[in-house]
């Protein structure tokens, strides 16, 4: 559980390599950890984005968003978490789908590189697509074009690739071409969205993966439900990836706002301490 | 010898009106005095009914005399020969249910109070300086591994290293102690005991790994390539909710989460504390037995001003203690009977603000023999709500079952054992608890516990399945 590596990657986007051999061996691309950063700490899910099975590590990388992710980023290497589990979560399903694109958006792309070069390995030809709101947001970029057959970034300002939202390229590949295999996406849950709903029209199979707010990740709470197919289901276990067309987006969004008064008071205890500091 | 006293020595409490308003724990159990007295009315019986009515048979005379006797050493050191955990099992068993309830003495009056001598036992020991180390065992070089650190889990692992075994206990939480630590509230069972009753079940040589996914990091099959038996405790831990329109709206809990929130992640300490709650005004919680119960109480402690029990039959049927439901009564919990949710409404931003109910009539018994709820046409009323806590149930958690080759599963998820054994369809693998049994109480995890652990015993000796 030990920080072997502490690197920050955007503005607010931190990389973490861990020490923690028998996840390492055991984890699968779209699998999640859970961890705490003290013993009065959050328990939460962060996907898994690379794994070195010879040295043990694993890695992550996380937005500092909120209280607990921020408290994070304040750890240093040769700092340890109070608590790490994992792998959790099925894995994404691998195999040869043909032509695939992938998109990704903010801290969403460094949840898409093990899939991205899953899906390679498996042979299916790639067009990926990354989007962020500025150039550096747009983080991983030539792990992803190492294994993508085509890449197209777009950025809210213009600062990189073209000026626009995600759903502008992808919309020109899906009129382009009418034999792909599948759309996998992770980004935020309204590009999740809005992916879904332009991928429906033209009868494409279309991942995503759902980032739920969880507390144990073992399918005991219940907090990370999600309507899928008019269906409850935990995302932590029956998840993280769900059929794009059959989510109900407008309640997961409702939900993922359940504790932001909360946050507010988290954030002021975090300013108060770093005042004393 | 007088005749005994018809009433059992009172424990005891906090008052009502200060104690729904805090965690602390509500009985404040027994002076040394108050158990002596109490240990005295026992009859001493020569055939005792109250261990036949023990899942885990404990010598409840033995206990009691040597108390009565003043030898607490004593008494506790014969409390330990059978129960690993006595501290628990004196604040959570249902002994009115159990060995109370076969008590000789409840034909003329009140039962003794066998569970309230035995938490004093327990605390009694907690609060010696010089408590005895257990006796160290020759090692069988034998090994087990255990899977979940709740009550069946501790149990069969206190037992099995008392018989020379090295056992080591895997749980998928940060913390150990399953049900009793995410989901028995601190003012019910206090945390300090259990990590005192977790401390002590170490000290018998098991050790234990936290953050440890069977199923996910190792499966069963891999852990028996290093272990020669695995015992799966892994309880039920997948909650149930009713499918109801609305059920997904913010500010509905599982009981499951709303007490893991409270408990072990101490959400009521909240921002001390970094784990939110959602704390409401007008609550309701929807079930009956003791998870409703601990939940409304929460509820109550978290600054509801109106917090409900919605249940569907009326209270003659209520599955929980009746301790609790007093408990509850006296606190303010409100109680409507013959009520069912049938759906929950939303604000505009997703909260939810009110819930639908039904009215229920009782008709003819049902296969659990109790009378069946009937629906009242057109009795529907709205009950307004800013907070729900499902509280219905919950299924064997299906991460073990389904990643274990060669386990026989059965109808409800649980799995397949043998109940004197806790043998299943898989050579070297037992199971108990809420995983075999569905949704159960904690001393009958602690049963199927005792009993894997002999029969676990047996096999590593003999190696016959």
């Amino acid at each position: 559980m030990k920080i072997i590596v502490k690197e920050s990657i955007a503005k607010d986007l931190t990389k973490f390599v861990i020490q923690s051999p028998l996840i390492a061996k055991k984890a699968l691309p779209g699998q999640f950890v859970v961890l705490m950063v003290n013993e009065a700490g959050e328990r939460i899910p962060l996907t898994i984005v690379d794994v070195d099975k010879e040295k043990g590590l694993i890695t992550i990388i996380f937005q500092e968003v909120g209280y607990t992710t921020k408290l994070l980023g304040k750890l240093a290497v040769g700092d340890s978490l109070y608590s790490l589990v994992g792998p959790l979560g099925k894995p994404t399903e691998i195999k040869n789908y043909g032509k695939v694109i992938v998109v990704g958006g903010g801290v969403g792309i460094a949840e898409l590189l093990p899939v991205v070069k899953a899906f390679k390995k498996a042979g299916c030809e790639i067009s990926s697509i990354l989007g962020g709101r500025t150039e550096k947001l747009v983080i991983l970029r030539d792990q992803v074009k190492e294994f993508s057959d085509q890449l197209y970034i777009t950025t809210d300002d213009g600062s990189l690739g073209e000026k626009g939202l995600v759903i502008d390229p992808l919309k020109r590949l899906l009129s382009e071409s009418s034999d792909w295999g599948l759309v996998f996406c992770v980004g935020p849950v309204v590009m999740m969205k809005a992916v879904s709903d332009l991928t429906r029209g033209y009868k494409i199979e279309t991942i995503v993966c759902l980032n739920a707010i969880m507390i144990d990740g073992t399918g005991m709470c219940g907090g990370c439900r999600v309507t899928v197919n008019n269906k409850t289901k935990f995302t932590c276990v029956d998840g993280p990836d769900f059929d794009g067309h059959k989510v109900d987006f407008n309640e997961l969004m409702t939900r993922q706002k359940r504790f932001l008064q909360h946050e507010d008071k988290s954030m002021c205890k975090l300013n108060k301490q770093i005042n004393n500091e | 010898m007088n005749k005994p006293d018809p009433k059992m020595v009172p424990m005891r409490e906090q008052d009502p009106s200060e104690r729904r308003n805090n965690f602390k724990e509500v009985p404040y159990g027994y002076s040394l005095d108050e158990a002596i007295c109490e240990a005295k009315r026992c009859l001493q019986c020569k055939k005792p009914l109250c261990i036949d009515g023990c899942p885990v048979g404990i010598d409840i005379p033995g206990f009691i005399d040597l108390i009565a006797k003043g030898d607490l050493k004593g008494s506790i050191k014969k409390m330990k020969e059978t129960n690993s955990l006595p501290a628990i099992c004196g604040r959570v068993c249902p002994q009115e249910e159990q060995c109370q309830k076969v008590c000789i003495l409840s034909k003329m009056g009140e039962p003794v109070g066998i569970g309230r001598l035995e938490r004093f036992i327990a605390d009694w020991e907690a609060e010696q300086t010089n408590r005895e180390a257990p006796r160290k065992v020759a090692s069988s070089g034998k090994k087990v591994a255990v899977v979940g650190g709740g009550p069946a889990g501790l149990t069969v692992a206190g037992e099995l290293a008392k018989l020379g075994h090295k056992v080591k206990i895997f749980e998928a939480l940060h913390k150990m102690g399953g049900v009793l630590i995410y989901g028995i509230p601190e003012f019910r069972l206090p945390k300090k005991v259990v990590e005192r009753e977790v401390e002590y079940i170490k000290s018998l040589g098991v050790e234990v790994v936290t953050s440890f996914v069977v199923g996910k990091l190792e499966t069963v099959d891999e852990l028996l390539n290093e272990f020669d038996a695995v015992f799966i405790g892994s309880g039920a831990g997948l909650p149930w909710f009713m499918d109801l329109p609305g059920e997904n709206s913010n500010g509905i809990y599982s009981a499951n989460e709303y007490l893991t929130r409270v408990n072990l992640m101490k959400a009521y300490k909240f921002p001390e504390y970094d784990t939110p709650i959602i704390k409401g005004k007008h609550v309701a919680v929807i079930g009956g037995g003791n998870v409703a119960m601990d939940s409304v109480r929460t509820a109550l402690r978290l600054g509801a001003e109106e917090a409900r029990i919605i249940y569907r039959r009326s209270r003659k049927e209520m599955p929980a203690r009746e301790e609790e439901i007093h408990h509850a009564e006296e606190e303010g919990v409100i109680f409507e009977f013959l009520t069912l949710p049938i759906a929950y409404h939303a604000d505009e931003k997703g909260w939810v603000k009110d819930m639908e109910c039904l009215r229920m009539d009782l008709g003819e018994p049902d296969t659990s023999g109790r009378r069946r709820p009937v629906p009242i046409e057109g009795s529907n009323f709205k009950l307004p709500v800013d907070l729900v806590v499902v509280a219905i149930g919950n299924s064997p958690n299906p991460l073990i079952p389904s990643t274990t080759s060669g386990l026989e599963i059965g109808r409800k998820g649980n799995i397949v054992v043998d109940t004197d054994t806790g043998k299943t369809s898989k050579k070297g693998v037992f199971a108990g608890g809420d995983i075999a049994t569905g949704a159960a109480t904690v001393i009958l995890a602690m049963g199927a516990g005792k009993a894997a652990a002999l029969a676990i015993d047996q096999y590593l000796e003999t190696g016959k399945w």
